[in-house]
């Protein structure tokens, strides 16, 4: 007889499988027929063109056709600096909120953009920042321009619109991330030296880059599917043309489910292909925990 | 960059005083370190000791008084400007870098030529001993290691000054002792002053040249630890510092030093301050001794041996607890008769 035989129990137990394990089914099964399964269908779809064709003629047609490939760059350069802005303003933001007593309150404002969802944060959008919205007549008002200044039915109304209902978003993402930094690293700087700049490059930044590169993955995301803000806001015909309008576009109203699939397989290569970057970015950082001790 | 020299006499606090909102956390605080000086700021949780040392650091602004450092005054720098070190409670190493660029992070803020933040460095983590862990992260350490990383990175800079915040309290009692004599060590060593925070009384008179009893935001005592230990200026230092038989009594003058009734018997004291006719009788566990004609009577309760005596809880006649030592075996249910020398009877003004 073997000296320590644990019982099938007790070996599954120690992988961390007991009963309440099986309490994952319901998700597991939630996940395959409403995540796995449409997209595997939509892949097999997206290779069984409609007019006919090979197999990648869907893909085919998309590179071929600059009304559709060049949604891609429309769509980034959107998505790109909107990202970016949201993250690089989130940061101070996030740094200052970190020490306010009534962070609760500034928080639960900075959330409403979240609440209110995109659609209704584009319908305030168009009536104050339209020709006749509070902004242009304020600043005609005050002589500062000429004629109004068109912020809606272009590339700005997206990004601004973009921003409004992101920021919310990595910025509650990034205080999380910044408030789990030790603060007494930070006073262990300054009393080594280091003013706040040096304290921010040196402590703070590399402490918060794995996460920074998170919250830019998923804010990523979320501005490359931009979708109803482009067509409320922007010039959904032109310069907003994003990949969703033409996924859009194929499906209902030229109604070719296999080359709306095949752009929404394309959109998710774009995306998979910016997370790897950002998440292989992230090895090369410390990803411990950010304190210190053993406390 | 106004980062203070290294030469210095004295630091010195002025009445330095420190609110938060309604709570004072710091009333009046005066203190002189001279250089070289070992200060223990000792007191139970809550008595202002780690605001006092922030305050110190620049990391707490004061609301009143102000700091010194000869005739330089720093309660208006910041931290970054006052050049000292700190050792902080939880250590506050920096987990992303090695603890090489641990230790090395206060030289290379003071942009130092590269060759010689090495040799420093080298030179601080050959004085706390772990040359051969340089190049591991803070994570990978043992917490006594990461003490030791956490000194080196307070002293390579060769502040003349270091402030250490209950350094020992996250270790076990072992390394406790081990890492006591390490920081008297490095303290010799340098020659800086350190001002040192804990709230073990035993590591305070271990450590310092003097200590700082602080009690509710105040200092109530300033001495040496012989002082401190032999005759505490009132009854809360003296209960802090260990005088647990502490009994309200009855006293007066008696040839040359003042009687006390403990537990019904009469006991010649010493009295400290000015002793009316109610004071209040301290006396150490240590000082009681088991002698057949003692004058106080009572019941063993219980005894924990403790290796080389017992500690005994006793009730006397009028139904009062009495902590006392015993080299002998003591039982529960026993009765025994104590004794304390005069000189070990402090009695204070009630």
């Amino acid at each position: 007889m073997s000296v320590a035989r644990m019982s099938l129990r007790g070996r599954l137990r120690e992988k961390g499988l007991d009963s309440v394990t099986l309490l994952v089914i319901p998700a597991v099964l939630f996940v395959l027929a409403l995540f796995i399964y449409p997209f595997l269908y939509g892949l097999v779809l997206s290779f069984r063109p409609k007019a006919g064709g090979g197999w990648l003629a869907n893909y085919a047609k998309f590179f071929s056709e600059p009304f559709l490939y060049e949604t891609i760059q429309i769509t980034l350069v959107i998505a790109v600096p909107v990202t970016l802005l949201n993250v690089v303003l989130s940061v101070p933001v996030a740094l200052r909120v970190r020490l306010l007593r009534r962070q609760r309150l500034l928080t639960t404002i900075l959330v409403i953009p979240i609440t209110l969802g995109t659609v209704m944060v584009a319908e305030g959008l168009l009536t104050y920042l339209g020709p006749r919205g509070w902004l242009n007549r304020t600043l005609l008002e005050f002589g500062l321009v000429d004629s109004p200044v068109r912020l809606i039915h272009n590339y700005w109304g997206v990004m601004l619109s973009l921003v409004i209902t992101g920021f919310p978003f990595t910025f509650l993402l990034t205080l999380s991330y910044v408030t789990g930094i030790d603060p007494a690293l930070e006073q262990a700087g300054a009393v080594l030296g280091a003013r706040a700049r040096e304290r921010f490059r040196r402590i703070l930044l590399p402490l918060l880059a794995p996460g920074l590169a998170i919250t830019l993955a998923l804010a990523f995301v979320q501005a490359f599917t931009v979708f109803p803000s482009a067509i409320l806001l922007g010039a959904p015909a032109g310069p907003t043309r994003v990949i969703s309008i033409i996924a859009y576009q194929a499906a209902f109203e030229q109604y070719d489910y296999p080359l709306a699939s095949a752009i929404a397989m394309l959109m998710a290569a774009v995306q998979l292909v910016i997370i790897m970057l950002l998440l292989g970015a992230r090895t090369l950082v410390f990803r411990g925990p950010a304190s210190s001790g053993k406390g | 960059m106004a980062v203070v020299s290294r030469d210095f006499q004295e630091l010195r606090l002025d009445n330095v005083s420190r609110d938060f909102g309604q709570l004072h956390a710091l009333r009046d605080v005066s203190l002189t370190v001279k250089r070289g000086e070992f200060v223990a700021l000792l007191g139970p949780s809550g008595c202002g000791k780690s605001t006092a040392l922030n305050c110190i650091a620049g990391l707490l602004q004061v609301t009143g008084g102000s700091i010194w450092l000869d005739d330089l005054r720093l309660d208006e720098l910041g931290p970054e400007d006052r050049g000292f070190g700190m050792v902080f409670q939880n250590y506050a190493l920096f987990p992303h870098m090695s603890v090489r660029r641990n230790v090395g992070f206060g030289l290379v803020t003071q942009r130092r030529p590269s060759a010689e933040i090495a040799r420093r460095v080298d030179e601080a983590l050959a004085l706390v001993r772990l040359e051969t862990q340089a190049d591991k992260l803070p994570g990978q350490l043992s917490g006594g290691q990461q003490q030791r990383v956490a000194i080196a990175r307070a002293i390579v800079v060769g502040p003349p000054l270091v402030l250490m915040d209950e350094p020992l309290s996250n270790l076990d009692a072992k390394l406790r002792l081990e890492m006591r004599a390490e920081m008297r060590r490095i303290h010799m060593t340098l020659g800086s002053a350190t001002i040192y925070v804990t709230h073990d009384q035993e590591e305070a008179l271990s450590l310092a040249d003097r200590i700082v009893v602080m009690m509710d935001g105040q200092t109530r005592q300033i001495g040496t630890p012989e002082e401190l230990y032999a005759r505490p200026a009132n009854a809360d230092v003296a209960d802090f510092m260990g005088y647990r038989n502490l009994f309200p009594s009855s006293a007066e003058a008696a040839d040359g030093g003042v009687a006390v009734i403990v537990g019904g018997a009469r006991l010649a004291g010493t009295a400290v301050g000015e002793v009316g006719a109610r004071a209040m009788v301290a006396v150490r566990p240590d000082d009681m001794r088991l002698t057949g004609d003692g004058p106080i009577e009572a019941t063993v309760e219980f005894a924990e041996y403790h290796g080389r005596d017992f500690y005994a809880v006793a009730r006397m006649a009028d139904g009062t607890e009495l902590y006392f030592r015993s080299e002998s075996r003591v039982v529960a249910g026993e009765t025994v008769r104590l004794d304390a020398a005069p000189s070990r009877v402090l009695v204070y003004p009630a």
